[in-house]
């Protein structure tokens, strides 16, 4: 379930929205004007740096911390200003907030016991879900007894316990170290698909929102920077922040000849289109993966450019490189050549080639610099 | 994006059961707070600037010596034709009353003459006998009559009551006096608790934990009982008399050394805290640099622990200028502030002083609190990084000294409870030295009786669980819910104000406020409640604090799972906050009990005779020369305080063996 941008199109509802909401704390604001849609069974990620908002968004949509203006809406119903009980949600913490006292299976039963379910109903709900997060062993224990990773799915259980229509995970997987993170992203996304739940995941890992996500919420200072697929994101970053905090990208300094030109110094490249005026100072943006050797000697021909290897390193799948050239200043260009091109070019330190920048990869940003956007 | 009509207005969100049950709660707790603290100390204060004048111009007489009545005159004109050294005085306090009839020099009252009298001017009052006249009408006696009729003062507000304090010698003096025995206890008393808690961390001396446990009996007794031990060793016919070489124990030296018993344990706390977290890195370091013992001492050590040592400080200058019992019992002629607001207000019924001498005592106890509290905070801070504990190394040098340190400061403390107990159980110290336990005969004495030792268990068993439920309940609303925010703070800084307020000042505040028939809560007056009232209140923050930091340990998305799995508060509280904090809440009980048991000058003011207290009735039994009951109900204190606490480690020890599968040590 791939989805894009919009599954369903036009003819859907969204499940979850997010109207031009704003948090303020003092005159500090922490989320402008966010707007934002989600589909039913979407598992979305909200991915940004330390500090953009994240959290205070999820916990908006919580009912946590009332937002200052703006509207939420689920399941066509307008929970803007509903307390968090009158929600229908379900969440996990990065602390995952079990009750210390109470066994593992009291835990998962939490929400269960006040429904008026009869004792042997709730204890066969409470075994099902243990099963689910695959603990079924473990409802005796105490969270203390359990490591993180399996405090972290009972975490998990008890948020679905209770069937929510929405689940909310603020950083589950930062406190645990890197090999139980990757297997438990797994874990994770395979028990969404099951169950079906529409999930929203806060993370600053951008490997751990392009391994999950369906889509990928971008955000800087409190705005939207794009929403889109992991591919989406990655191969059609919107601004030069989303390209610049996603995955590695070179960056060289141009000004724009016309709406598929831009000049790097001596040399006119063909870019992707752009909307940018002619003449503005802007930033040509590659990853280091779609930097193309070319055998032979072909300077001649467009986007193509003569360097000589300064650096190398080893990096198990691919070797990087750091190529030098009159064009690409002092900070050189990154690229990224698998094992095979470098056998049968016989690449090495201190070698030259001729490297092509394919007009479709090169992005064009507004601006000079990366701090400045938005 | 399609607008979904829910644009920009401002958000004020719904509240569900929970959070109006939240509301109710806090505004409860904040209302005890307000009507148990912040109201009193407001009347307190403006009786301070309460003044009393019987102002004579407010009333007109006329005299009918048998030839008709004379043109009117006020009581003013008459007083001004007295010859000047027989004028009156004229200021005076709210229950003042003047004669009319000392105004008139060839007064009698066999003569046939008739008198009038009218108020003129409004709000002027005059009694005859116990009739209040406060019409504008003219009344008339005869002169049998016109003895019995007196004015009554006019209130107005000002500074005169506090000009009144400074312009008499023997009242500041006070000032000087308290201030004098504060600092001189505070340096002895830091001195001795740093060296015994730098014995204790930094020597391997044998029989630690003994020390440790003797360190803290002082907190179990009443402040006063060093003070009748300090009688029987040094007072008149004290066999260690001469040890004092001519100078007398009735004074401050006898109230330096009870206070430097009393206030022991406070400051030895804090200085083994801060020792105890000083870094053993700082002191490797220092080794490594080649400094010698002396000056790692000076540079490492003392450094370390200095918020400690100026923290200690404070609450031991706080302490003893506060306390009431000990300066009571053996200051003598020595006066000190807390016992002339008892005298000013118990001897002389002049509210007004007393107010005014609260106010003053108020001063410096606000001043050291509010140092104590920034220094606190500093102290946290330091406390964040890191620190490995220091293991000390065998030295037999330091070792026995340190021993011999601690020997003499265990048998200071235990030989003033051995001398008590001992006074207690025989005939008649020193004279007959035979067992007896007439002494414990209460009921035969003055001061309330075993009775007495009753209404103090009853008293602290109500403090402990009504003062654990509020202080809990009230952190918790404060911790752990949202919003409310300017709410909150004014509870936050209502729960600190205790630690400032003396328990004379608090006391007095209390007659002021509840003894006032226009206040509904008047019918408190003279009951166990306002005893349980103002003890909670008076030890509320200490208690407060412990809840705080309790509750700042459990994960505080607690409330929002609960929340988004659609619990009530209530059951999250009842299910985990509450099991999860039952070491702190048995530690509010017992500091609540104790405190109780031992505190007389909160509830001085405020017992009566159907509520008289153990503690009070040590100082009443001591007052009235009773001095070996005194010391045998102060022991009963203290036994039944360490009662108390081996229940309250009995429980503790069960909790945490039942709980130690969850609890993570
Ligand atoms: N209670 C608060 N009072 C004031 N400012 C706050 C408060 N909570 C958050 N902020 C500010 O709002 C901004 C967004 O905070 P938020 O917690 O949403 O960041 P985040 O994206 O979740 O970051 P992280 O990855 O570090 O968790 C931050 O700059 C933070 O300092
Ligand atoms: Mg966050």
């Amino acid at each position: 379930m791939t989805s894009t941008s919009t599954p369903g199109g036009e003819a859907a509802r969204p499940f979850l929205r997010v109207c031009n909401l704003v948090k303020a704390f003092g005159p500090f604001l922490a989320l402008k004007d966010i707007s934002l849609d989600v589909m039913e069974g979407e598992f979305v990620c909200f991915l940004g740096p330390s500090g953009c908002g994240k959290t205070t968004l999820l916990r908006a949509i919580a009912g946590l911390d009332l937002q200052t203006s703006g509207g939420i809406e689920q399941a066509g119903r307008d929970i803007s200003l509903l307390p968090p009980s009158q929600r229908d949600f379900g969440i996990v913490f990065q602390s995952y907030a079990l009750f210390p006292n109470l066994t593992v299976a009291r835990n998962v039963a939490y929400g269960l016991e006040s429904l008026g379910l009869k004792r042997a109903e709730i204890d066969r709900r409470v075994a099902d879900l243990l099963e689910l997060v695959g603990l079924p062993d473990q409802g005796a224990k105490y969270p203390s007894q359990l490591s993180g990773g399996q405090q972290q799915r009972i975490a998990l259980a008890r948020a679905i316990a209770m069937s929510p229509g929405l689940l909310l995970l603020d950083e589950p997987l930062s406190a645990l170290d890197a090999k139980v993170r990757v297997h438990l992203r797994h874990e994770i996304k395979s028990l969404q698909r099951r169950i079906g739940v529409t999930t929203i995941m806060v993370t600053h890992d951008q490997e751990e929102a392009l391994s999950m996500a369906d889509r990928i919420v971008v955000m800087n200072h409190g705005v939207i920077e794009q929403v889109g697929t992991p591919a989406e994101i990655y191969r059609e970053p919107a601004t030069l922040f989303v390209a610049d905090f996603i995955g590695a990208m070179n960056k060289l300094p141009v000004r724009v000849e016309d709406a598929e030109h831009a000049r790097l110094g001596e040399t006119r490249l063909q870019c992707r289109p752009h909307a940018l005026d002619p003449g503005a100072e802007a930033t040509l943006a590659i990853r280091p993966e779609d930097v193309v050797p070319v055998e032979g000697n072909g300077t001649g021909s467009a986007n193509r450019f003569a360097v000589t290897i300064s650096e190398m390193e080893f990096l198990g799948s691919f070797w990087r490189a750091w190529l030098a050239g009159p064009a690409f200043g002092a900070a050189g260009l990154e690229a990224d050549f698998s094992v095979n091109a470098i056998r049968r070019l016989g690449l090495e330190e201190g070698k030259q080639l001729t490297v092509e920048l394919p007009a479709d990869r090169l992005h064009v940003f507004a601006g000079a610099g990366v701090d400045e956007d938005g | 994006m399609a607008s979904l009509g829910l644009g920009s207005r401002a958000a004020k969100p719904k509240l569900d059961r929970d959070a109006w049950a939240v509301r109710a709660f806090m505004l409860v707790i904040a209302l005890y707070l307000v009507v148990a603290l912040a109201l009193p100390l407001t009347v307190m204060l403006s009786k301070s600037l309460s003044t009393y004048r019987f102002d004579l111009t407010a009333f007109e007489l006329q005299i009918d010596k048998g030839e008709g009545w004379s043109v009117p005159v006020t009581l003013a004109s008459l007083a001004d034709a007295l010859p000047a050294d027989k004028r009156p005085e004229l200021a005076t306090n709210h229950d003042g009353r003047f004669g009319v009839v000392d105004l008139l020099p060839d007064f009698s009252f066999r003569a046939k003459t008739r008198y009038r009298l009218r108020n003129a001017a409004d709000g002027a009052v005059y009694l005859y006998g116990s009739e209040r006249i406060a019409d504008r009408e003219w009344h008339e006696y005869s002169s049998n009559e016109f003895r019995r009729v007196v004015v009554r003062p006019a209130a107005s507000r000002g500074l005169d009551n506090y000009r009144t304090y400074f312009s008499t010698p023997s009242l500041v003096q006070s000032i000087e006096n308290s201030a004098w025995i504060a600092s001189v206890s505070t340096v002895l008393t830091v001195t001795l608790a740093f060296a015994f808690a730098y014995a204790l961390a930094r020597t391997c001396m044998p029989l630690k934990g003994l020390f440790r446990l003797v360190a803290l009996i002082p907190i179990l007794v009443p402040s006063l009982l060093p003070g009748i031990a300090l009688v029987y060793l040094f007072g008149n016919q004290g066999f260690l008399k001469e040890l004092l070489l001519g100078e007398s124990i009735y004074g401050p030296i006898g109230i330096v050394i009870g206070s430097v018993f009393f206030t022991f344990p406070h400051a030895f706390i804090i200085i083994a805290t801060a020792l105890a977290i000083s870094d053993s890195r700082l002191h490797e370091a220092a080794v490594s640099l080649k400094a010698g013992a002396w000056r790692r001492f000076w540079t490492v050590t003392v450094p370390g622990a200095r918020y400690g040592l100026i923290s200690a400080a404070f609450v031991v200058f706080t302490l003893v200028i506060t306390d009431f019992g000990l300066p009571k019992v053996i200051g003598g002629q020595y006066d000190v502030l807390a016992v002339d607001i008892y005298k000013q207000v118990i001897g002389q019924q002049n509210f007004e002083m007393g107010a005014v001498v609260s106010v003053v005592l108020l001063v410096p106890a606000v001043i050291a609190f509010a140092v104590d509290r920034a220094i606190q905070r500093r102290q946290v801070a330091a406390l964040s990084a890191r620190a490995v504990p220091l293991e000390p190394k065998p030295d037999p040098a330091a070792d026995w000294s340190g021993f011999a340190l601690c020997l003499v400061v265990a048998v200071f403390i235990v030989g003033i409870l051995a001398v008590c107990q001992f006074a207690a159980l025989v005939k008649l110290w020193p004279y007959d030295l035979s067992p007896s336990l007439r002494n414990y005969e209460f009921d035969r004495m003055d001061g309330g009786g075993w009775e007495a030792y009753g209404n103090s268990i009853r008293m602290a068993l109500y403090a402990a669980a009504i003062g654990t439920a509020v202080v809990f309940v009230g952190a918790y609303l404060v911790e752990k819910t949202q919003g409310f925010r300017t709410g909150r703070t004014l509870f936050q800084f209502l729960a600190m104000m205790p630690m400032a307020i003396p328990g004379m000042v608090l006391g007095l505040a209390y007659i002021f406020f509840f003894n006032d028939p226009a206040n509904p809560l008047n019918f408190l007056y003279g009951t166990m409640a306002i005893l349980v009232l103002s003890t909670v209140t008076h030890f509320y923050t200490v208690s407060h604090l412990t809840a705080v930091t309790a509750l700042k340990q459990m994960d505080h998305e607690f409330e929002s799972v609960s929340a988004s799995l659609k619990q009530p508060v209530w059951r999250l509280f009842a299910r985990v906050t509450v099991p999860v904090c039952l070491p702190a809440i048995l530690d509010i009980s017992i500091y609540l009990f104790v405190n109780a048991m031992t505190t007389v000058s909160a509830v001085v003011f405020l017992y009566a005779p159907t509520t008289k207290l153990a503690s009070v009735a040590v100082l009443n039994m001591d007052d009235a020369g009773d001095i070996a009951p005194a010391a045998a109900m102060g022991m009963m204190i203290f036994y039944t305080n360490v009662a108390a606490r081996l229940v309250h480690l009995a429980l503790t020890r069960g909790l945490l063996a039942r709980t130690q599968a969850w609890r993570r040590r």
